[in-house]
C-alpha cells in the first residue's frame, strides 16, 4: 500500500540527479586523463621538433631503428630499457611471491604457535608506504661504494671480512653496489622486493581467509600434512587472487620509475643499467633544451597497449560472475518483451 | 588395547613437538625478516645523529651525539638550505596532498553515489568505463599531459597536481562496492517523503554512513600523494626552490655536489619520512585493515 506521497515520489524522475552527480568526475577525467591519452597518441604521429603529422615514423624508429644512425640508438635505448624492465620485474616478483606466499601461509596456519602476528604483519607492511624517492636516497648512501669512505653496507660486509681492508692506505677493496650492472640491479630488484612484500602477503592472506575453513578442518581431520593443505587447497583456491596480483604487480613493474630514476651516481644521468620504460619515456618528454614529445609519445603507446592487455587479462581474472549471470537474465527478459510487443503490432515502449 | 593407546598416544606427542620446532623456527625466521626491514631505517635514524666522519669510518647500531651539530648544518648552512629545505617541502606537500585527498574522498563517493541511487541511461556505461579506466597508468599519459598543460600555461602551478585528484575510478570502485553492502535504496526514499534534497541528502545521509570506506580510502590517498614524486617532478619544471614538494628536495640532495656532509643526508632523509612513519605508528592496524581490503591499486 503505497501513500499518495511515495507515489508522487516514483513518478518523478531522478535521472537528471544521477548525471549530476558523476559530472564532475567525468569533466575531471576528460581534461586530465583521456585527452592527455589522446594527446599522447597525436603525439606519437608527429615530427620531434615541427610538430607535423609523419605517420608511423616514431614507430618505426623506435622499434625498427629506422632512419639512420641516432635512430638506430634510440630504438636499441628502447629495447634495453624494455628488457630491463622486465628483467628488474621478474628478479622482484619471483622472491616478492614466494615469500609472500609462504608467509601468507604461516599466518594463517591455526595450529602454529606464533607470538606477535600483528606485530610482524606491521613492520612487514611499514618499507610499502615510505616514500620511494626517499628509499633510493637511503639505499645510494647506504651502498656508497668510495674507497675511502664507503657506504654502511660495505662497512658491515668488511667487519664481516667479506669486503678487505687496507689499514696501511686505510682503504676498501668495495662492492660496487651502485656502478657494478649486476649489483646495482640486484640492489633495486631487493629494494622493490622489500617495499612490495609485505603488501602482497596482505593480500594473499586475505585470499587465504576467504577459502571456506570447513575445507580446512576437513583436511586436518583426515590427517593431511600441511604440505598437502597447501598443495591442494589453498593453492587451487587462491590461484584467482594470485593471478590477479600477479597481473597487477606486471602493471605496476612497467610503471617502475622512482627507484631506477634516482639511483645512480653521476648527477645528471641515469644509470643505463637501470633504464627502464618509464624512464625512457620521461627523459624525452622532460629533457628541457631539446625534448621529444614524438618519441615520448610513441613510445607511451606502445606501453599502453601492453598494459591494456595485461589490464584486460586482470579484468577477466576478477569479473563478477553472479553480476554476468544476472545480466544475462536481465538480457533475456528483455528481449522477450521485446518480441511480446512485436506481436502486437510493433508497437513499442 | 594399550598397545594401541600407546602408539596413538606417541604419534600425539610427536605431532605436537614437530608443530612446535615448526613454530620455533617460524619465529625466528620472522625475527630475521623484521630485522631486514627495520635495518635500513634504523641504520638510517642511527646515522642522522653521527658525524659524517664517523659514518664514513665504520658502522654503529649506537646513536651518536651529533644529532645537534647536523640540525645546526642542514638548518644553517647556506650549501644546504639552498638543496633541502624541510619546512618549505612539508607546506608543500601538505597542501597538495591535502586538497587532492579531499578531492579524491569527497569526489569518489559523490560519483559512487550517483552510479548507486540513481537510474540513468548512461549508468551501465559510465560504470563500465571507470572500470576500464582504472588500469591506465599515469607513465602512460604523462607525455601528453605534460604537453597539454604546457600549451594552457598550467605548468609550474598546483592545479595539474590537485585538481586530476577529482577523477579516481579505483577510488569509485572501492566506495561502489561499499556502497552495495551497506547502504539501502529505501533510506534515500525516506529522506525524498520527509522531503530532502537530492544533494543535501547525499551530504547529511549518505557521507556519514561512508565514514569507514572514506577513512581508508583518505589514508591511502593522503599516503600516495605525499609519496608521489613522478607527477610533481613533471610538472614544476622551472623548479622555484619555494614549490618544491618533498620528495623533489629528497632527489635534489641526489643531484647536489654540495651536500656532503653525511650526517646532515641522513638527517635530511629522516625527517622526510618522519611524517609518514607518525601517521604509520597511529594507524598501522587500520591500514593493515584497508590492504586487506584490496582497498589499494598497483
Amino acid at each position: 500500500m503505497a501513500s499518495a506521497a511515495q507515489r508522487r515520489i516514483k513518478s518523478i524522475s531522478y535521472a537528471k540527479y544521477g548525471y549530476l552527480f558523476i559530472l564532475p568526475f567525468f569533466i575531471v577525467y576528460f581534461f586530465f586523463q583521456l585527452w592527455p591519452l589522446i594527446n599522447t597518441f597525436i603525439l606519437s604521429f608527429t615530427d620531434n621538433k615541427t610538430g607535423e603529422l609523419i605517420g608511423f615514423d616514431n614507430y618505426k624508429t623506435i622499434l625498427a631503428g629506422a632512419g639512420g644512425r641516432a635512430a638506430r640508438n634510440v630504438s636499441k635505448s628502447f629495447y634495453q630499457s624494455f628488457g630491463n624492465t622486465v628483467l628488474l620485474w621478474c628478479g622482484n616478483f619471483i622472491p616478492q611471491i614466494a615469500l609472500s606466499l609462504s608467509l601468507a601461509v604461516w599466518f594463517t596456519e591455526a595450529n602454529l604457535k606464533i607470538p606477535g602476528k600483528g606485530f610482524f604483519k606491521i613492520v612487514m607492511y611499514l618499507p610499502n608506504i615510505i616514500t620511494a624517492a626517499s628509499v633510493a636516497v637511503l639505499f645510494l648512501q647506504l651502498c656508497g661504494e668510495a674507497v675511502n669512505t664507503p657506504g654502511s653496507l660495505n662497512l658491515l660486509l668488511s667487519k664481516i671480512g667479506i669486503v678487505k681492508h687496507d689499514t696501511v692506505s686505510d682503504k676498501y677493496d668495495t662492492i660496487k653496489f651502485i656502478t657494478g650492472t649486476a649489483q646495482a640491479r640486484g640492489v633495486v630488484m631487493f629494494i622493490q622486493t622489500w617495499m612490495w612484500f609485505g603488501n602482497t602477503m596482505i593480500m594473499l592472506m586475505s585470499g587465504i581467509q576467504g577459502i571456506n575453513p570447513s575445507l580446512f578442518e576437513a583436511a586436518s581431520i583426515d590427517g593431511a600434512t600441511s604440505g598437502q593443505v597447501f598443495r591442494k587447497i589453498t593453492l587451487p583456491l587462491l590461484s584467482p587472487i594470485m593471478a590477479y596480483t600477479l597481473v597487477t604487480s606486471m602493471i605496476g613493474g612497467l610503471q617502475m620509475f622512482d627507484i631506477p630514476y634516482l639511483y645512480h651516481k653521476d648527477p645528471n644521468k641515469v644509470n643505463t643499467d637501470l633504464k627502464t620504460v618509464a624512464v625512457y619515456i620521461y627523459e624525452y618528454f622532460h629533457d628541457q633544451t631539446d625534448p621529444k614529445m614524438g618519441y615520448a609519445g610513441a613510445a607511451s603507446v606502445i606501453l599502453f597497449i601492453i598494459t591494456l592487455i595485461l589490464g584486460c587479462i586482470a579484468f577477466y581474472l576478477t569479473r563478477d560472475k553472479d553480476e554476468i549471470a544476472k545480466k544475462k537474465q536481465r538480457k533475456k527478459a528483455a528481449q522477450q518483451l521485446k518480441q511480446q510487443n512485436k506481436q502486437f503490432g510493433g508497437l513499442s515502449l | 588395547m594399550s598397545k594401541m593407546k600407546a602408539v596413538y598416544g606417541d604419534s600425539k606427542g610427536s605431532y605436537t613437538a614437530k608443530l612446535k620446532t615448526k613454530s620455533i623456527i617460524l619465529t625466528v625466521w620472522f625475527i630475521i625478516l623484521t630485522i631486514i626491514c627495520l635495518l635500513p631505517i634504523y641504520i638510517l635514524v642511527v646515522n642522522a645523529t653521527r658525524d659524517s666522519t664517523s659514518i664514513a669510518n665504520g658502522i654503529s647500531f649506537i646513536p651518536g651525539t651529533n644529532l645537534f651539530k647536523n640540525i645546526k648544518k642542514l638548518f644553517g648552512d647556506m650549501n644546504y638550505t639552498q638543496v633541502y629545505n624541510v619546512w618549505i617541502g612539508y607546506k608543500n606537500s601538505f597542501i597538495i596532498t591535502a586538497f587532492s585527498t579531499i578531492f579524491t574522498v569527497f569526489f569518489s563517493a559523490m560519483t559512487a553515489y550517483g552510479i548507486h541511487v540513481y537510474d540513468f541511461k548512461l549508468k551501465e556505461i559510465s560504470y563500465t568505463i571507470i572500470l576500464l579506466v582504472m588500469m591506465v597508468p599515469m607513465q602512460v599519459t604523462s607525455a601528453g599531459f605534460v604537453a597539454f598543460m604546457l600549451k594552457l600555461k598550467l605548468t609550474d602551478t598546483y592545479w595539474p597536481l590537485i585538481l586530476p585528484a577529482i577523477a579516481a575510478p579505483a577510488v569509485v570502485y572501492f566506495m561502489r562496492s561499499y556502497m552495495k553492502s551497506s547502504f539501502p535504496l529505501d533510506i534515500v526514499e525516506a529522506a525524498r517523503i520527509d522531503g530532502c534534497s537530492e544533494f543535501r541528502t547525499f551530504l547529511s545521509i549518505a557521507l556519514p554512513m561512508m565514514k569507514p570506506a572514506i577513512a581508508v580510502q583518505a589514508i591511502f590517498a593522503f599516503i600516495a600523494s605525499w609519496n608521489n614524486f613522478y607527477t610533481p617532478n613533471m610538472i614544476l619544471i622551472s623548479s622555484k626552490f619555494k614549490q618544491k614538494t618533498l620528495p623533489m628536495m629528497v632527489s635534489a640532495i641526489q643531484a647536489s655536489d654540495k651536500f656532503t656532509d653525511y650526517g646532515a643526508i641522513y638527517l635530511a632523509l629522516a625527517l622526510s619520512i618522519l611524517p609518514i612513519i607518525i601517521i604509520y605508528i597511529i594507524l598501522s592496524k587500520f591500514i593493515i585493515a584497508g590492504v586487506a581490503l584490496g582497498g589499494v591499486k598497483e
